[in-house]
């Protein structure tokens, strides 16, 4: 059984109030950090403990930390990207819906390392029922001295806030999530300048991800090289895991990073194995956007090793071979699955969520889309499968923000691991539309 | 300052400068098209990437290559840049493909509209496109809107660069249009039955890259390659008015009032409604001359120009762009 | 002194809805009161009706002192805002890859049968349900999933959970009260 550094006490009762929060250890990284650390102290134990961004870029946060501008005089921001909506990926709502206080303890010492004097937690227009757990919870902390002026009596002042949006996936790219706090449209900005110069109200800011946020309060507890302890080499620390997909037992799993894959998906401390006695087909594993695996890449990488949750182990082979760990978003699909559908719903989630502001996404993100939904319905050309790998490459790399990749990663992946499943949907559209249709293998292309 | 690379060819300017304006700097055909940047609007580009340039080498402190093209519009450059346009096999592919995509909902209707002959999607499709197109699904159409009497949207033919929401941000008191919906579905309106009215709103034409805003009082009056573009200036009553014009005449007749550009059709100074929409007699006018019209009007030439290529740095060009050369060599630089 | 009296009476925010916005505005740098655009269009939806009418949306512009158009560049950005008039309950079905993957899809076409509304359409007959597909709503793990107003139905796999969900939704007299409202709802919620 592997060390839960964030979700030990998930499930004890009262745990979102602040007193039984309290009575288990709860601000101790705060009092920790104010009453006998420097700001940048704990910025250098965070850098010690390796944690590297949970959002899904996997940047290390001690690093993103020391790149924040500090002129005098200029108030500068953190602000938590709770914008959770990478399809696959549950675990900043499960987080912050139960254990309210981490996050704001999370929010409060990561505050005091930063600087910061005002903070907000952006969070996704939909969870407007979490916003009212946090907004509970930052009330109680400060009824207990925890934010405000003057905190436990150090001179230092934080406010907290919590901010909704209003349904848009781009929101969770960080400078679309800074606009549309700025109350505009969440269209991301042009690079340079970065949040850390020039962020939320042209202001030196920090976005990090929740679960993020909450890894702090540990690193601080226990310090930096005891979180750095956990894992395999660059993969510290424990990591949530939002498994879903065609699951026995799907849910949220704190894993120390390094659990092989294949353990992960078949013991029972995890997600027990393939619903319905069914055998594994393909895994989504870091959240939509990263490349989908066939079952014997997942659980093994090109040289025949073990893959194991770490972000190499899983980008092992490259775009080849290998996939990535991403937001830690477990998408498994049994054998039953359709993988043309698959990534025209995809496709669709990010033709849907494009901003629109530059051409090649705005544009291309459609087009695939609907050459996907074309060879999903039995309407698929010869040369449909060669556009889609063509526009997809013409999309990657040439947009202002990461959704242009996110959109043509899983259209090139799944084209690159499943061509013959295409190829099935193009050749034979009146089997491959069947009603609950099953790619019977590449034997029937011959 | 900065001393940077472009192209092969070094030029000096000052900190801060974008990539482009060293570009335009040194000018002719290494300078990258811009379909979405304008100078005289703050916060505009970075969105069409049609600029995309490749940074061999980041600065003199920091050599390394940039992991992606960059648009050069947005982009300031370090002293001890390098950066390639024409020189770049996978910049001049990149472009293909962002022709492509602006082309792929385009109406393509050029014969009936009003911008051709002076079209920056023309302009950019015939330099840098492919003359054929993989697109077999339905293109993209909106609910028409009406503006008003003086300014034609055409939805359709929007390339969404934002220039005309900068331009009634930045010259006018109440803006009434802006960019509605998002990703292929995103728009110009303004949402609820709204005239754009207000005295610098014609501007938005000048502005506008493609046909989506026209000028209705010009509307299918004359194909611009047959008329003739005059200097002219009046002592305009608006204190915010330069008055400085181009008149654009068919024999005797003013047909269309448009503010002057420069080679890049960038508006050098907005001029007032009452301008452009109503002084169209030649009496209203001191005339100075016929206007020198740039490489964006196809009257200036009667013939388009590829981009200049140094085909010395260029050691393997791609299939498709050798097959262009031979078949229209181009200008080359220094002689 | 004269007042039209056939255009429709401007809507206007309780005096609940406008302690929060005040509430809310106060987060924000005074200069930087745009900020509370989205929280103050959700409060705007929960007050006219599930809906944000063209009125309802400049009556947002003029609370935080900006255009109108900057408002409706907003509002048809994020997917949240209902801009045409809504059932009294708005079914938003996720349709993403996860919950497609455990049944949404034939979900989707389940609300439609006992609803009698279709996705993308107007209210069902009765006024009681609008149907609408949304992309992922961060719940993949206890999919299928629909969210109402705040709160999340999930693993909607059974004819029991759908039923129950839908039973929920019909009994309920009024949408629940928010945090704000603890003084009871708006009358004009309360009587609609």
């Amino acid at each position: 059984m592997g060390r839960k550094l964030l979700t030990e006490h998930i499930n004890v009762e009262g745990i979102d109030t602040f007193e039984v929060y309290r009575k288990h250890g709860g601000y101790r990284s705060v009092e920790k950090a104010i009453k006998t650390m420097t700001p940048d102290e704990v910025v250098e134990e965070v850098k010690k403990s390796g944690l590297r961004g949970r959002g899904g870029a996997g940047f290390p946060t001690g690093m993103k930390w020391s790149f924040l501008a500090k002129p005098e005089g200029v108030p500068r921001y953190l602000v938590c990207n709770a914008d959770e909506s990478e399809p696959g990926t549950f675990k900043d709502r499960q987080l912050m819906s139960k254990l309210p206080h981490l996050l704001v303890e999370g929010m409060i010492t990561s505050s005091y390392a930063l600087g910061a004097n005002t903070s907000y937690i952006y969070i996704r227009g939909e969870l407007l029922y979490v916003l009212r757990i946090l907004e509970k919870a930052i009330a109680e902390a400060y009824a207990n001295g925890f934010l405000g002026k003057n905190i436990l009596g150090s001179g230092y002042d934080l406010d907290l806030y919590v901010h909704p949006g209003g349904g848009a996936y781009i929101c969770g790219e960080e400078t679309a999530l800074l606009e549309s706090l700025e109350g505009k449209r969440g269209n991301p900005r042009n690079k340079p300048p970065f949040p850390a110069v020039q962020g939320l109200y042209a202001r030196p800011t920090v976005v990090n991800n929740v679960e993020s946020i909450a890894a702090v309060v540990p690193i601080v507890n226990d310090g930096g090289d005891e979180y750095a302890k956990i894992g395999v080499g660059k993969s510290t620390g424990t990591k949530l895991i939002s498994a879903c997909g065609h699951l026995n037992k799907p849910g949220i799993y704190e894993i120390e990073l390094g659990v092989p894959v294949e353990e992960f998906i078949y013991s029972d401390e995890y997600c027990g194995g393939i619903w319905k006695g069914r055998d594994l087909k393909a895994v989504v594993a870091g959240g939509s956007s990263v490349p989908i695996l066939p079952k014997e890449l997942i659980l093994k990488t090109a040289a025949g090793e073990n893959r194991l949750m770490t972000y190499e182990s899983l980008s092992d082979g490259g775009f080849v071979t290998g996939t990535m760990l991403g937001s830690g978003g477990f998408i498994a699909m049994d054998d039953t699955t359709c993988i043309v559908r698959n990534t025209w719903n995809f496709s669709r989630f990010y033709h849907h969520e494009s901003c629109g502001q530059c051409s090649p996404c705005r544009e291309g993100t459609g087009w695939l889309e609907k050459i996907l939904h074309r060879l999903e319905h039995g309407h698929g050309s010869e040369r449909d499968i060669d556009v889609l790998a063509s526009v997809a490459k013409q999309i990657e790399g040439n947009t202002i923000c990461p959704l242009g990749e996110a959109a043509a990663w899983p259209v090139s992946a799944a084209i690159r691991h499943f061509r013959e499943e295409f190829e099935w949907h193009i050749r034979y559209p009146q089997e491959a539309t069947r009603p609950g249709a099953v790619f019977p293998g590449k034997a029937v292309l011959a | 300052m900065a001393k940077i690379t472009f192209d092969g060819i070094e030029v000096e300017v000052p900190d801060g400068t974008t990539i482009l304006n060293a570009a335009r700097a040194i000018g002719g055909g290494i300078v990258p098209p811009a379909m979405c940047y304008y100078t005289p609007l703050k916060g505009s580009g970075g969105k069409c990437r049609a600029c995309l340039v490749r940074v061999a080498a980041g600065s003199a402190k920091d050599p390394r290559p940039m992991p992606k093209l960059v648009a050069s519009c947005v982009t300031p450059v370090q002293d001890g840049m390098v950066v390639e346009n024409t020189t770049s096999e996978q910049v001049l592919n990149v472009r293909k493909g962002i022709v492509e995509m602006l082309l792929i909902n385009h109406p393509l209707d050029c014969p009936v509209c009003d911008q051709a002959g002076e079209c920056d999607l023309q302009n950019f499709a015939f330099e840098h496109g492919v003359s054929t197109t993989r697109y077999e699904e339905e293109r993209r159409t909106f609910e028409k809107i009406d503006i008003g009497p003086l300014i034609q949207l055409h939805m359709t033919r929007c390339i969404l660069c934002y220039r005309c929401v900068y331009t009634a941000d930045q010259l006018t008191e109440q803006r009434v249009h802006g960019v509605l919906g998002r990703g292929d579905a995103a728009e110009i309106g303004t949402y609820i039955e709204n005239i754009i009215d207000n005295e610098f709103s014609g501007n938005v034409i000048d502005v506008c890259p493609v046909g989506a805003l026209t000028d209705k009082t010009f509307r299918f009056k004359q194909r611009v390659w047959f008329t003739k573009p005059v200097n002219a200036h009046r002592d305009c009553e608006n204190p915010k008015c330069c008055g400085n014009v181009v008149l654009w005449y068919k024999g005797k007749d003013v047909l269309r009032v448009t503010a002057r550009k420069d080679q890049y059709g960038e508006v050098k100074e907005w001029i007032c409604n009452t301008c452009r929409f109503d002084k169209k007699e030649t009496s209203d006018w001191t005339i100075e001359g016929p206007a020198h019209i740039d490489r964006s009007s196809v009257i200036s030439a009667n013939h388009y120009e590829l981009p200049v290529l140094n085909q010395s740095i260029v050691a393997d060009l791609p299939e498709s762009s050798t097959r262009d050369l031979e078949q229209n060599p181009p200008m080359r630089l220094g002689n | 002194m004269s007042f039209p009296t056939d255009s429709p009476p401007k809507p206007q925010f309780s005096e609940a809805a406008k302690a929060e916005i005040d509430r809310i505005c106060k987060q924000y740098p005074a200069e930087r009161r745009k900020s509370a655009m989205l929280p103050v269009l959700h409060i705007a939806q929960a007050e006219f009706g599930g809906w944000v009418a063209p009125e309802v949306q400049d009556l947002v512009a003029e609370v935080l002192g900006v255009k109108p158009i900057e408002v409706y560049e907003v509002s048809t950005f994020y997917t949240m805002f209902n801009l045409k008039p809504v059932g009294k309950h708005v079914l938003e079905i996720c349709r993403t890859g996860p919950c497609q993957l455990r049944g949404s899809d034939e979900l989707t076409l389940e609300l439609e049968r006992i609803t009698g509304a279709k996705v993308g359409g107007g209210p069902s007959a009765d006024g009681l349900f609008t149907l609408k597909e949304v992309e992922c709503l961060a719940a993949c793990g206890f999919a299928p999933v629909v969210q109402v107003r705040e709160k999340y139905y999930e693993q909607l796999d059974t004819e029991a959970s759908v039923n129950a969900m839908l039973s929920e939704l019909r009994n309920m007299v009024h949408r629940p009260a928010l945090p704000w409202e603890e003084k009871g709802l708006p009358n004009a919620v309360a009587n609609n």
